[in-house]
């Protein structure tokens, strides 16, 4: 067993472990603090696989500042762990390994079809790469983002605006 | 595998920045202390110690024997993790901070990069990290189960989100004018020129005085030090916290500091950079200690003679002045690019 392959494992029992805990949790702030060290994990594979920008943007992004409105949204609206909510169609229960079955199998089709170097290049995810494509290649796509946030802004500043007399 | 002594060189280069850090944080209270009273005429920690030099010393170990307490209420699991969440973070972003350029060692036939590692999204890793760590702040306001330390977490978080805003703009003019992302590109693009060619001076002075105020708002620091506001919150987010889990908040933030002025001078200051470099490749770390004690002499002066800010002003402060100031920097900046 080589070093990265004793990394690899590390850090992927860093985002398996941390995905399980978001579902099992009943304390949404645990499940939060789960969910962060899961993308911690995350991030550290994308760096092992030559993807730094995105290794870092899923740090800034996601454990950062989206992780830190769910736990503000947890704080303020005080979710309580100890409230027992009944729970409700009991036989959806039973579909949750046969439709976990089906998307395991959905996701292996998926990836067993695709060709190609598999190996880490090293290349493709560091900022030069990442930004010469945003910028030609994907330029619609990347400009349609830029748009729809936008939106997303005025359309949080209008809900949040308070009324005047 | 990396070879044994690539793995070495990490592990020692770690080692020695590690204890670098923590002695420039102890002694970094004892001289803020020292000058607090000097500015305010008072003698200060003089007796522990010729000078009061081994203060810290004695304060360690008041922490060490301190009572560990843990509120009766307090969410015992988030409440011991939050002062690591807030510690471990700000020990990481040293890591990728060029201390010096390139020196030899008696006994090495190669020479030695004074920094510990250089990856290409550098000032981004450095942002991640200053992003979690006010997770640690807002748990130990949470856990603590106070309404002090939970309205000290949330103000904490607010003026750390915001305020992170205009410094990560602010840094936008340095990356185009240095057209990279690493720190030690950006430091070696900054020599030559006598000091002129220092991103201050070479037509980013509005971005280094974006980044000076908000990098002082992003260590909790006066004048922006509104979540330790004694009068309103006790003590903010580690109300609760005694012993060494506050030591670990307290080093925490003085960690933070040294870093805000180290990641000020690498980008702003020149980093290593000064007159003779070349020729003794040791005098780099010498200059870039004296760039970075500037700032910290900066700090306690700010939080000598200016009187704290009120919440509303700082969050006004914060997002309709500097951020516009740094979104027309960014944009002067990619003009600026253009033409030179």
């Amino acid at each position: 067993m080589t070093f990265q392959q004793l990394l690899f494992i590390g850090f992927a029992a860093l985002v398996l472990g941390g995905g399980i805990a978001v579902v099992l949790l009943r304390n949404p702030l645990y499940g939060a603090f789960a969910l962060i060290t899961s993308f911690v994990g995350l991030s550290a594979l994308y760096v092992m696989m030559g993807a730094q920008f995105i290794g870092a943007a899923q740090i800034v992004v996601y454990a950062g500042a989206i992780m830190m409105l769910f736990v503000f949204v947890i704080m303020l609206l005080n979710v309580r762990a100890d409230e027992e909510r009944p729970p409700r169609h009991r036989f959806l229960v039973w579909l949750a390994a046969p439709l976990a079955l089906l998307l395991s199998a959905g996701l292996w089709l998926a990836v067993a079809g695709v060709q190609g170097d598999r190996a880490p290049s090293g290349e493709a995810g560091t900022v030069e790469r990442v930004g010469k494509n945003l910028m030609t290649r994907y330029l619609l796509p990347f400009e349609l983002t830029s748009v729809l946030i936008l939106l997303a802004v005025v359309g949080a500043l209008h809900l949040a605006k308070r009324e005047k007399e | 595998m990396p070879p044994f002594e690539q793995l070495l060189e990490w592990s020692v280069k770690i080692a020695v920045g590690f204890i670098i850090l923590m002695t420039m944080v102890a002694y970094l209270s004892l001289i803020e202390r020292r000058l607090l009273a000097f500015i305010q005429m008072r003698y200060g920690p003089n007796r522990v110690g010729p000078f009061g030099l081994f203060q810290p010393i004695a304060d360690g170990l008041k922490f060490i024997f301190k009572e560990d307490l843990i509120p009766l209420d307090a969410d015992k699991f988030l409440y011991v993790m939050a002062p690591a969440l807030s510690l471990v973070p700000a020990l990481m972003t040293f890591t990728l901070i060029p201390v010096g350029g390139e020196v030899t060692l008696p006994l090495l036939d190669r020479p030695i990069a004074l920094h510990i590692t250089s990856i290409n999204v550098g000032i981004l890793a450095v942002l991640a990290m200053t992003g979690m760590g006010v997770h640690g702040i807002v748990l130990a306001g949470y856990a603590s189960n106070n309404k002090y330390s939970l309205l000290g977490g949330l103000r904490s978080s607010a003026q750390l989100v915001s305020y992170e805003l205009a410094m990560s703009l602010s840094i936008i003019g340095v990356l185009i004018q240095a057209g990279s992302l690493d720190l030690v590109t950006i430091v070696e693009r900054q020599g030559g020129g006598w000091g002129l060619g220092w991103h201050v001076f070479w037509f980013q002075p509005l971005g280094f005085f974006v980044f000076l105020v908000s990098m002082i708002a992003e260590t909790n620091r006066a004048p922006f030090d509104l979540p330790e506001a004694e009068s309103e919150l006790v003590a903010g987010f580690h109300t609760e916290y005694s012993s060494m889990k506050f030591a670990m908040f307290f080093i925490a933030e003085y960690a933070n500091m040294v870093t805000a002025a180290a990641m000020a001078t690498t980008l702003f200051l020149g980093g290593w950079q000064g007159p003779g470099v070349t020729r003794w490749p040791w005098l780099g770390p010498v200059y870039f200690l004296l760039k970075v004690a500037f700032f910290l002499f900066l700090y306690v002066w700010l939080r000598a003679s200016s009187p704290r800010l009120r919440y509303d002003q700082l969050m006004d402060f914060g997002w309709k002045f500097l951020l516009p100031l740094a979104l027309v920097n960014v944009v002067l900046s990619a003009t600026l690019a253009l033409w030179f």
